[in-house]
């Protein structure tokens, strides 16, 4: 076999002891939990308001002022927790993978074998994205089945492009968690660090004459979709952006994981 | 074998080659410019006091660290250049293993023989026989997390082993382990012998003095020795007398501290009713110390001249 097979070999051996590993230690039914829990409580709050409303003294006014609610209004909500936790999940279930291997003593051993450096870094991105696709997947079929249930027709097509929209955004802050966990010593400073870039990705769509290309136009594209169909405003640079970024990550990660000094 | 095609001359007979090694973290000289060879076949103590630059060392010939400059070398590849190539000829044991404690020791065993390239085939049989050697068949499918120190150190040894490498790199081994723990350990090690070179380091003279067919002193990152063990204490002449006495008690009194004053002792040394005396002037010793020591009338039930023990001479070199 050449060095090439081998290598990818190698690289497939250690995506699978990733799943595996996420499965074991319950990450992965934790994070599909949470979507799906993301995905049938949107559309079931998006319709209990307006009764929850109601139950309130002087509320009856108050919902006559209210549009009812509608499909568009449950996946707008199902988009807004993830925006709103996404990264919150991305940084606790990221901030370990490296830096918690450097620290326990693990990545020594594994990096004394004949594992290149960049396939040890992304490898664990690879099985992170997995991971991410499948959540995703999960809490857009249980908001559709939710919606349709409470709320009637969806747009599946608007449906499976918001969910795409939000999968590059999350692969997005997983990347910058992946650097974070590179540079931090410990998990805690992964995590500190992690937190900080999150910081400098929401903040980065202010950034005059860039903000265009920032991952937050991702979300704004999405809730545009929800609006109105005709009137929809693709933000391609926000989307070209966020997959640069994506990369200028994974390329940090594994240049200065090839430098570090492994204890 | 593939040899590296630049290799250096002195790699090709050795089973590790470090030349001119050195490793700078900031003002502190880690190593400086060490320049070490360990034959094939040995079996090879690498000593020093904490600090002195053993890990170091190891952890450049593991390739989870760059020298400074210079290069370290293993069964005729370059391992200091991080080349994942480089790592198949090796197995490593770092001080104090740490595995994924989700896993069966199975399970860990066919993941490294999986990153050696081993095939489904090959690597079962493997596995067994690594858990036959480190004697964990009874636990190869109870998660790792559960484990005693021992049982870590063994299955450190059996995944070090996995895919037969020339090499063994260990570091510390047994220096975090119980006196049954390295007791174990130790006897695994002797049982490689003429199977795998061994290349260990540690501060614990006892495992060395055992084992070890070839020894190194390093200090203060510089290579102080480097010697077979016969031939190190050889160079020692016999100077110290052992006097085992009859009670216990006898150990420490007046006649020790008489002792003591003698112009021609050098150092008096007592573990339980075992006395060590080194002594500057055999032929004076010879002459005056059982006279001496009868006049106290200690009850000695044997009295022999030996050679200074590894862990003098480690002390008396390194000091």
């Amino acid at each position: 076999m050449n060095a090439f097979k081998v290598t990818i070999s190698i690289f497939f051996t250690a995506v699978r002891k990733e799943i595996i590993q996420q499965w074991r230690t319950k990450r992965f039914l934790v994070i599909l939990a949470v979507f799906l829990l993301f995905g049938l409580g949107s559309p079931v709050m998006s319709k209990m308001v307006p009764e929850i409303l109601k139950s309130e003294p002087g509320g009856e006014e108050l919902v006559k002022l209210l549009p009812p609610p509608t499909a568009a209004d449950a996946i707008g909500s199902y988009k807004e927790f993830i925006g709103t936790f996404g990264y919150i999940i991305v940084i606790l279930l990221g901030m370990n993978a490296i830096a918690g291997e450097k620290e326990s003593g693990t990545a020594s051993l594994i990096l004394s074998k004949p594992m290149p450096r960049w396939v040890f870094v992304l490898s664990k991105f690879t099985a992170q994205s997995l991971m991410y696709t499948l959540a995703i997947l999960v809490g857009a079929l249980a908001v559709y089945y939710c919606t349709f249930v409470l709320f009637g027709a969806v747009d599946v097509l608007i449906l499976i492009k918001i969910n795409l929209l939000l999968l590059v955004w999350i692969l997005t802050y997983s990347g910058a968690v992946m650097l974070a966990s590179i540079l931090g010593k410990t998990v805690a400073t992964a995590a500190g660090a992690g937190l900080g870039f999150a910081v400098l990705i929401g903040l980065s769509g202010n950034i005059p004459h860039y903000g265009k290309w920032s991952p937050n136009g991702l979300m704004s594209w999405a809730g545009t979709l929800l609006e109105n169909t005709e009137k929809a405003v693709a933000i391609p640079g926000a989307l070209i952006g966020s997959l640069v970024l994506i990369l200028i990550f994974l390329i940090g990660s594994v240049a200065i994981f090839e430098r570090q000094e492994i204890q | 074998m593939k040899i590296d095609p630049e290799i250096h001359p002195s790699a090709v007979d050795n089973a590790i080659s470090c030349i001119g090694l050195s490793r700078n973290y900031g003002a502190v000289q880690a190593l400086k410019n060490l320049n070490l060879t360990v034959p094939y076949g040995s079996i090879f103590g690498f000593l020093g006091r904490n600090g002195a630059g053993k890990t170091t060392t190891i952890r450049i010939l593991a390739g989870l660290a760059l020298p400074s400059s210079g290069s370290a070398w293993v069964a005729g590849m370059e391992a200091s250049r991080k080349d994942s190539v480089a790592r198949q000829r090796f197995g490593y044991l770092p001080q104090e293993p740490a595995f994924y404690r989700w896993m069966t020791p199975v399970e860990y065993l066919d993941y490294a023989a999986s990153l050696f390239n081993l095939s489904q085939k090959e690597r079962k049989p493997r596995i067994d026989e690594m858990l036959r050697l480190v004697n964990l068949q009874e636990a190869a499918r109870r998660k790792i997390g559960g484990f005693s120190g021992g049982m870590i150190q063994r299955l450190g040894i059996a995944q070090a082993l996995i895919h037969n490498p020339q090499v063994l790199i260990l570091d510390e081994p047994t220096s975090a382990l119980d006196p049954a723990g390295r007791y174990e350990v130790i006897e695994l090690i002797a049982s490689l012998r003429g199977k795998v070179t061994v290349f260990f380091s540690t501060h614990i003279l006892n495992d060395v003095e055992r084992v070890c067919d070839t020894v190194a002193i390093i200090h203060k990152g510089e290579l102080l020795l480097e010697s077979s063990r016969e031939e190190l204490l050889n160079k020692y002449p016999i100077n110290t007398a052992e006097l085992e006495l009859d009670n216990h008690g006898q150990a420490d009194g007046k006649w020790k501290e008489t002792l003591e004053k003698q112009p021609w002792v050098n150092s008096i040394q007592t573990e339980q009713n075992i006395v060590r005396i080194t002594v500057t002037d055999v032929a004076c010793g010879k002459q005056a110390l059982l006279p001496l020591v009868a006049g106290f009338g200690l009850l000695i039930n044997r009295i022999q001249w030996v050679r200074p023990t590894l862990e003098e001479i480690f002390l008396k070199i390194s000091a």
